[in-house]
Order: C-alpha cells, then structure tokens, then sequence
C-alpha cells in the first residue's frame, strides 16, 4: 500500500518537473500581459455584457481560454488567484472553472490524430457545449451558493 | 490529470503532440505580442519588464509549493487504484458506457480500454488515462464502418474525456493551497457539480446528432424498417 502510494508520488512529482518549464514558460507570459494591462481592459470593455449576464469579467479570458489550453489557463488561474484571493468570488469561480472540464481542442488532437482521422463530424459542438455548461455552472454555483 | 500532458511529456502519436505544441506555440507567443503591443498603448513598458522577473520568479516559487499537494494526490490515487478501487469502478460504469456507446459490444477489448480509460480519468490518472483513450480509440476505429470520420459511439468517448469528472482536481487544489486558500478544497462539490453537467449536456448533444443521422438514413432507406431507438 506504502509502496503503491510512493509510486504514485514519484509519478506525480515528476510529470510535475517535466511540465514545470512550459509552465514557468507560461506563467511569465500571463503576467507579462497582466503587467501590461490587457486583462484589465478587456474587463472594462466586457464588463457591460458581464454585468447583464452576472458574470465576474475578469474570468471571462479564463472561459475562452480553458478549452484552448491547460497550462495557459493555470498560469492565468494563478494569476487571478493571486490578484483576487483565492477564496473571493472571482478566485472560486475561476477555480471552478479551471478544474470542472478538460483542454478540449487538446484532447481531440490527440485521440483523432493517434488514428489518423481529420473530420471530426460533430464532436467539437458537443465538446463546447459541454465546456459552456460548466462555465455558467462555475459562475451560478458560486453566485448563489457562495 | 491532462494537465501534464498539456504542456510536458506525452504518450502521444507525432501527429497529436504536433498538433498541441503548434497550437501552444501561437498561443504563447501571440500572449507576448499582445502584452508588449498592450503596454506600448497604456505606457505601461516598465510594468512590463518588471512583470517578466516577476513572472518567473512566482512561477518556480508556485511550482515548489504545488509539489507537495500533486505527491500527496497522486501517490493516493496509484495506492487506491493498486487495491482494485479501478475494478469496482470499472465494473459500475460498464452498464452506463455500454449505454453511450452502442456500436461496441460490452466484451470487446474496445470498451474495456474504454472502461479503464473513463475509471483513470476519474481517479485523475492521466498518465494511465492516455495511452488507454489511444488504445480504446484504435480499437474502435478496427470497426468502424466509417473509415475517415468517427462513428457516434467515437464521438461520445471523445466528448467524455473533453468534459472529464475528476473526483478531486489535484491541479486546481494544489494551485489554491499555493496561492493561500483557506479551504483549497471548498469548491470541490461545485467543481463536480459544473464537469457533471457539463458532461451530461454534451453528451446530450451526441445523442441529438446521432439520432438526427440515424433519422436521415432512415427515411432515404427504400426499405421499411420498424424504427428503433438506440438509446
């Protein structure tokens, strides 16, 4: 049992280190655009459309960004975490967001391109339907039940 | 957990892995470009350099600190999945993954793969949930009579693993623990509440589709046939 879990760890740990460079990689880039004021524009401009539908604008890049890319959306998970604290509003409904779906154009790159098929019929639809619905659920869930 | 292969190693075919670095690539230079063309309109150019020492200074620091919570998690998980929690899994899902995906019969090395696939994903194994999702997609695609597009029951699987239930989301977690959360796992029954919608509207749409295709072919077949649905 001991020995299964060190296993685990040493699974864990290193899949962490070997991802560690990308991340790092990403991370500087989040915060360079953070430094340079992007996310705080486009929440200004979003806002509007965030106010009517009740969403917190500054996970907006968040949504768009999730089903784009897993590093990049931790690196800006983090950043909002940090900026926000992780237990606010903001902090919880993106953290809903980053662990309730998976990096879907990833996912579908892999699994149709191990067996070398380029249509994909009506898979991405369905994928990004189901990654909407957990994004209004990321922002309902915390909303209402705090 | 996806997470890694996202951006690090990966049991990935050459195809697959260069599609996901190309697409990272844009991503992460496109970032730059917009932060440097961002802060030449807001004059925020010494924010910016400052923001890159800055940068990778917190990404090492949140690396060491998410160590501990990734170990821990995964170290778990391999301990509960070598005491046979993934048969038992395995064997409750079988009913409901057969459910979904009816072209498959519920013997075949196909949705066993598929089983072992949706069980690891669950328990968060991705390095194990791969390499499975490849094997259960190449069996799958042996029969299937579509040759160059995927069959509904492809689609579903393919669906399910973009709209993956994680019991505990180690990432996520670890990354709140970090950034000093006093409860990093006080959004869990939300998380699972959103991925478990989330899954169940996608795959809501697969069965609208397949059904939509099946109607078509149906009333275009000269032959009558009683019309049943598959699910």
């Amino acid at each position: 049992m001991f020995g299964s879990f060190v296993s685990g760890a040493k699974e864990g740990f290193a899949s962490l280190l070997s991802v560690a460079p990308s991340l790092v990689g990403l991370i500087i880039a989040v915060t360079m655009l953070e430094g340079s004021g992007f996310f705080a524009m486009i929440s200004e401009w979003l806002s509007p459309v965030c106010n009517m539908i009740g969403c917190p604008a500054e996970v907006l890049p968040l949504g768009i960004m999730r089903p784009v890319t897993g590093s990049g959306s931790y690196a800006l998970l983090n950043t909002l975490l940090q900026q926000y604290g992780a237990d606010s509003l903001i902090g919880k409904t993106a953290s809903v967001m980053a662990g309730s779906t998976e990096t879907t154009f990833y996912a579908i790159a892999v699994y149709y391109g191990a067996i070398g098929i380029r249509k994909t019929r009506f898979t991405i639809p369905a994928a990004l339907t189901a990654d909407l619905t957990s994004m209004i659920m990321a922002v309902m869930c915390v909303r209402f039940f705090g | 957990m996806k997470f890694y292969q996202c951006a690090g190693q990966g049991k990935t075919t050459v195809s697959g892995a260069e599609r996901r670095d190309g697409m990272l690539n844009y991503i992460w230079v496109g970032m730059i470009a917009v932060s440097f063309l961002c802060s030449a309109v807001t004059g925020r150019m010494e924010e910016l350099c400052a923001a890159v020492s800055e940068g990778a200074d917190k990404a090492v620091r949140l690396v060491l600190s998410m160590a501990g919570v990734m170990c821990l998690w995964s170290g778990m998980m391999k301990a509960a999945e070598n005491s046979g929690l993934t048969r038992v899994l395995s064997k409750m899902l079988s009913p409901i993954l057969c459910a979904l995906m009816p072209d498959y019969p519920k013997d075949s090395r196909a949705m066993q793969a598929v089983c072992a696939n949706v069980t690891a994903n669950i328990l968060g194994l991705g390095n194990a949930a791969t390499p499975l999702g490849i094997l259960a997609m190449k069996e799958m695609q042996k029969t299937n009579t579509l040759k160059t597009a995927p069959n509904n029951s492809m689609i579903a699987f393919v669906v399910m693993n973009t709209a993956s239930v994680q019991l505990i989301p180690a990432t996520v977690a670890a990354l709140r623990k970090a950034c000093g959360s006093a409860s990093p796992y006080g959004i869990l029954t939300y998380t699972w509440a959103a991925s478990l919608t989330a899954l169940a509207a996608g795959l809501l749409l697969v069965k609208l589709f397949s059904r939509r295709k099946k109607e078509g072919r149906l009333r275009k077949s000269s032959v009558l046939t009683p019309f049943r649905p598959s699910f």
